[in-house]
């Protein structure tokens, strides 16, 4: 349904042009679920960005994407807004600030009905009530009339999960959705999201920076760094056999919600994006654990590796280290990443992760 | 809106009316020379008819009674007698009013609808537009009613005659065609000012998140900018034109007196300058309340757009 | 702190110092550099503008070409000469010799107004500032009360009461600005008020006084002056407007307002006694909001057009 081409992206940023995605290339399937896991920075709210053609004025794009085989670059005024209406629909981050807070939450739910699609004002009102009670909110009836200011952050997250729904897009972009919200209520909203998703048949990519969330309700997990994907395969697989050590130093850097641990292992360096990559070589090099000299030469592919796509030279010389150790596929890559040991702060156990 | 935040705002403007009728009244009669000597003009009177005059004027009496009587008077449309033409004070500035607020009316409609236009066109085209209404107003806001006046009389009736350079001709045409270039005169600095405060506001709007949302969910671009920019940027535009409306009634005084309109602006200066009290007082109180009615009328309209600013209202 | 013109025009720069120029020079190039990376090109245009007229104002006696005020009206309404650079008025007085003279009054009257009003606002608004509670609110509750009186009309009041002339102009419109300027620095001192360098100077015993004198009133500065340069270009729109009414400075006095209100060289279609001073007048106040937003640390906004510039300033 969704496919996205060797896309490059640049921002301009005080008269200059950075880099923010390099040769990006993924897809998501009519109802598939499509997990966009990386690090802030790494390019992931602007790979949705794109997708709606919501990229900030001055922005250059070039590669392809396509939705249902059209060219969403292309797209005329009418048909953008049509695409937009009725093929995707986006979740922010921060409901707060992307809704309109001068119109009462039952106008801001009917809005795109109303106007797109001339929806009379009392069926309207009545698709938005019964938007209201699909994603758990008691009371639709008085919610419909109060403003976004009187109502809770989590409250307003599934008002616009609601304004999405209504629409009935085809995909859902969902940019974080529950990274502005209490640690209490995120898994409830996600929770929400997936049924809803699910029992409606709607595709989604969901961009994430944690990794457990994604493997939680996604099908395929797409891991990105420095603006290009690294590694992409099911859920399940990744969760046991993540191949590109960076998704491996990821999964290793969670916390353990099993086990109290007394270090917290975690990935050295800090992340980059990709106008700050080198532009010869593999963009992780600088602090993966496994890095030859040869890693600083020529980008590395997108390659089929183990029902998956990765992007490593090495994967298979990893693979073959990995085999040597089946009984914690998950941990991270041996010795070199023991000298990054965190020390957490005396005594406090991990933080419980934010798993749903 | 709540009724109680309406009730509040009503309060504070009825407060403000009456401390500045009570200011406007008091400081007239508390000035140095009394107000008799007008009458008498050059004349040294004696004693005796000073006193007489005293008695007729009220003069003799406790300031704060004849405060009273005047403010009943007022409050019955009766402001007194000219102490110089010897008519009822409410004729010589009813005659006046009308035409004043017709000006004020004109003016008005030139701010709001010029000001609104190029802060609009500055906000949605930059560039050439953009910078062209940047010069506009950065040029407009400095130019004083006044000067507009002598620059307009000198093209429009002096070179070329279109318009009268005083007073206004008959009929309503007459009227109108007399009133542009002091409505003109009068809407300049505003309309600047109102053009930058909206291209501005509309500006950090279009930058908006919930801007995004309406154009991720396929709103037509004019939907876009008329339900949400426009709707999000009112507040301070409504703020501007407000203040600035409110503002005219002072200016109106420089405005009439430069084109020679019969309005109370005019009078006002013409009374000042013949001490003539009783109608420095009414038309001063008229201009004030003016003021003030427009600054109140600007607050609730605020928070009739602004759904935030009411529950503010109602704990303030 | 009060808003005389800003000083510092003579640090206009020119050119990079070279290396070989003694200390003082490189010190005073780089001083220059300095100001003018803080102006920035219009800011520093303003400066030199405002610059000019003070010095022309000063020196009036030295550049005027004639005695404003002696009249000849064999030479009556005379087009620029070599004798006569911008003409002469309706009764033969030298108008560019007037305009010098005329920088006099029009810059003095603003001057002292903005004085007044800085002087009393300021600590006013510190004081309600810091206290809060119940002087604070006595004080904004004052201090709304007399911003619903419009400054023109407050001024037109104290002409009825003391007669017109400038100095009751003065008083009024000294009292009509103490508001613009106090309650934006009491918006601000408030955000000061509770900044973490208040708590930790109070913490280490300093008094209110020495606190609010020397650190807050030190960091609202910027923002103070550049209010007061904005109240200073308001200050004289409406002095110049007074006068224009013959409410402020009288009549023979040469006064940019007074030499626009000169009708009869208007109506006889002779304009550069009229619209010369005009212009005057909008070039100060245009250059007192310039200088006053940038002194306030108000950059132009970040578009293509102006940023070139903006840049420029920047980077140096």
């Amino acid at each position: 349904m969704l496919e996205l081409n060797d896309l490059d992206v640049a921002l301009r940023v005080g008269g200059r042009m950075r880099r923010v995605l390099s040769g990006l290339s993924l897809s998501v399937a009519a109802g598939e679920a499509v997990g966009l896991v990386g690090e802030s920075g790494s390019g992931k709210s602007m790979t949705v960005r794109a997708v709606t053609r919501l990229l900030p004025e001055g922005a250059a794009v070039s590669g392809r994407i396509r939705f249902d085989g059209r060219d969403v670059a292309a797209m005329d005024a009418p048909a953008l807004r049509r695409y937009r209406d009725r093929d995707v629909g986006m979740i922010f981050q921060d409901p707060r600030a992307h809704i309109d807070p001068t119109y009462r939450i039952g106008s801001f739910l009917t809005e795109a009905l109303r106007v797109n699609r001339g929806v009379g004002p009392a069926a309207a009102r009545r698709q938005a009530t019964e938007l209201l009670a699909a994603v758990g909110i008691d009371d639709p009836e008085r919610r419909v009339r109060q403003y976004p200011h009187e109502v809770s952050g989590g409250m307003l997250q599934r008002v616009m999960i609601a304004s999405v729904l209504a629409a009935e897009p085809r995909l859902i972009l969902a940019d974080e959705p529950t990274t502005a919200l209490d640690v209490t209520i995120q898994a409830e909203v996600v929770a929400i999201l997936d049924r809803l998703r699910r029992d409606r048949g709607i595709g989604m990519l969901f961009i994430t920076h944690d990794l457990d969330l994604a493997l939680a309700i996604c099908d395929r997990v797409a891991v990105m760094y420095a603006g290009s994907i690294v590694e992409i395969r099911s859920a399940r697989d990744l969760h046991r056999s993540a191949c590109h050590p960076y998704t491996v130093g990821l999964l290793g850097s969670r916390p353990s919600i099993q086990a109290r641990v007394d270090k917290l292992v975690a990935i050295p360096g800090r992340p980059v994006s990709a106008f700050e990559a080198p532009p010869d070589g593999c963009a992780f090099t600088d602090r993966c654990a496994h890095a030859e000299p040869d890693c600083l030469h020529g980008r590395p592919a997108l390659e089929p590796f183990n029902d998956g796509l990765v992007r490593c030279r090495r994967v298979a010389d990893l693979a073959v280290l990995a085999e040597s150790r089946p009984e914690s596929p998950a941990a991270p890559p041996s010795e070199p990443a023991a000298k990054s040991v965190v020390e957490p702060p005396a005594e406090s156990p991990a933080e419980e992760g934010t798993q749903p | 809106m709540t009724p109680r935040y309406v009730l509040l705002r009503l309060g504070g403007l009825v407060t403000t009316l009456l401390l500045s009728s009570m200011l406007i009244f008091s400081s007239l009669y508390l000035a140095p020379g009394s107000p008799e000597n007008v009458i008498f003009g050059n004349r040294t009177p004696s004693p005796a008819a000073r006193a007489a005059v005293r008695h007729q004027l009220h003069l003799d009496r406790p300031l704060p009674v004849r405060y009273w009587d005047w403010l009943t008077g007022v409050l019955h449309g009766d402001f007194g007698r000219s102490m110089v033409t010897d008519q009822s004070v409410s004729s010589r500035v009813g005659s006046g009013l009308g035409t004043t607020l017709s000006l004020v009316a004109v003016a008005a409609v030139l701010i709001a609808v010029l000001g609104l236009a190029l802060g609009i066109a500055a906000a949605l085209k930059p560039g050439f537009v953009d910078a062209a209404v940047n010069l506009f107003t950065s040029v407009s806001v400095a130019i004083p009613p006044f000067v507009a006046a002598s620059i307009l009389v000198s093209i429009f009736s002096i070179k070329l005659g279109w318009f009268p350079a005083t007073g206004l001709p008959d009929g309503f045409w007459g009227h109108l065609r007399g009133l542009v270039m002091p409505a003109f005169s009068l809407a300049l600095i505003s309309c600047g000012y109102l053009a930058r405060v909206t291209r501005n506001a509309l500006r950090e709007q279009l930058a908006k998140e919930h801007v995004q949302t309406a154009v991720g969910r396929g709103l037509p671009r004019r939907v876009v900018i008329r339900r949400h920019a426009l709707r999000g940027a009112l507040p301070p535009i409504i703020t501007v034109i407000g203040l600035q409306i409110a503002g005219l009634f002072a200016a109106t005084l420089i405005v009439e007196t430069a084109f020679g309109i019969p309005g109370i602006g005019r009078l006002t200066v013409q009374s000042v300058s013949q001490k003539d009290f009783p109608v420095v007082q009414a038309v001063a109180l008229l201009l004030v309340a003016a003021f003030v009615v427009a600054n109140t009328v600007t607050d609730l309209l605020q928070a009739a757009v602004d759904p935030r600013l009411r529950t503010a209202g109602r704990t303030a | 702190m009060t808003a005389t013109l800003p000083a510092g025009p003579e640090t206009v720069p020119t050119g990079p110092a070279r290396g070989r120029a003694g200390t003082r020079a490189g010190a005073l190039g780089r001083r220059a550099r300095a100001l003018y990376s803080f102006l920035g090109p219009s800011g520093t245009i303003a400066a030199a503008v405002l610059a000019a007229m003070l010095i022309l104002a000063v020196g009036a006696g030295l550049f005027a070409p004639y005695d404003p005020n002696q009249a000849s009206l064999l030479d009556a309404y005379q087009g620029p000469s070599m004798a006569h650079l911008l003409g002469t008025d309706a009764i033969g007085r030298d108008v560019l010799s007037r305009l010098i003279y005329g920088s006099r009054t029009s810059l003095l009257g603003p001057a002292l107004v903005i004085a007044c009003s800085t002087a009393v606002g300021v600590p006013l608004a510190l004081i309600g500032a810091w206290y809060g509670g119940l002087v604070d609110a006595g004080a904004a509750r004052i201090l709304d009360l007399v911003y619903a009186l419009p400054g023109l009309l407050l001024a037109v009041i104290t002409a009825a009461m003391f007669g017109p002339g400038l100095t009751p102009a003065v008083v009024a419109l000294s009292i009509a600005y103490v508001p613009f300027l106090s309650r934006v620095v009491r918006a601000a001192a408030r955000q000061q008020r509770v900044s973490p360098y208040v708590d930790a100077l109070t913490v280490q015993g300093f008094g209110p006084w020495r606190i609010g004198a020397r650190h807050i009133l030190r960091n609202i500065a910027p923002m103070v002056l550049g209010q007061s340069a904005v109240a200073f270009g308001y200050a004289l729109l409406d002095l110049a407007g007074l006068s224009y009414l013959g409410l402020a400075v009288q009549a023979p006095t040469a006064d940019w307002g007074v030499m626009v209100s000169d009708q009869d060289s208007m109506l006889r279609g002779h304009l550069l006694p009229v619209l010369v001073p005009g212009l005057l007048v909008v070039v100060c106040v245009m250059a007192l909001t310039v200088l006053g937003a940038r002194i306030a640390g108000e950059r132009p906004e970040r578009h293509p057009l102006w940023n070139r510039r903006g840049k420029r300033a920047g980077a140096e």
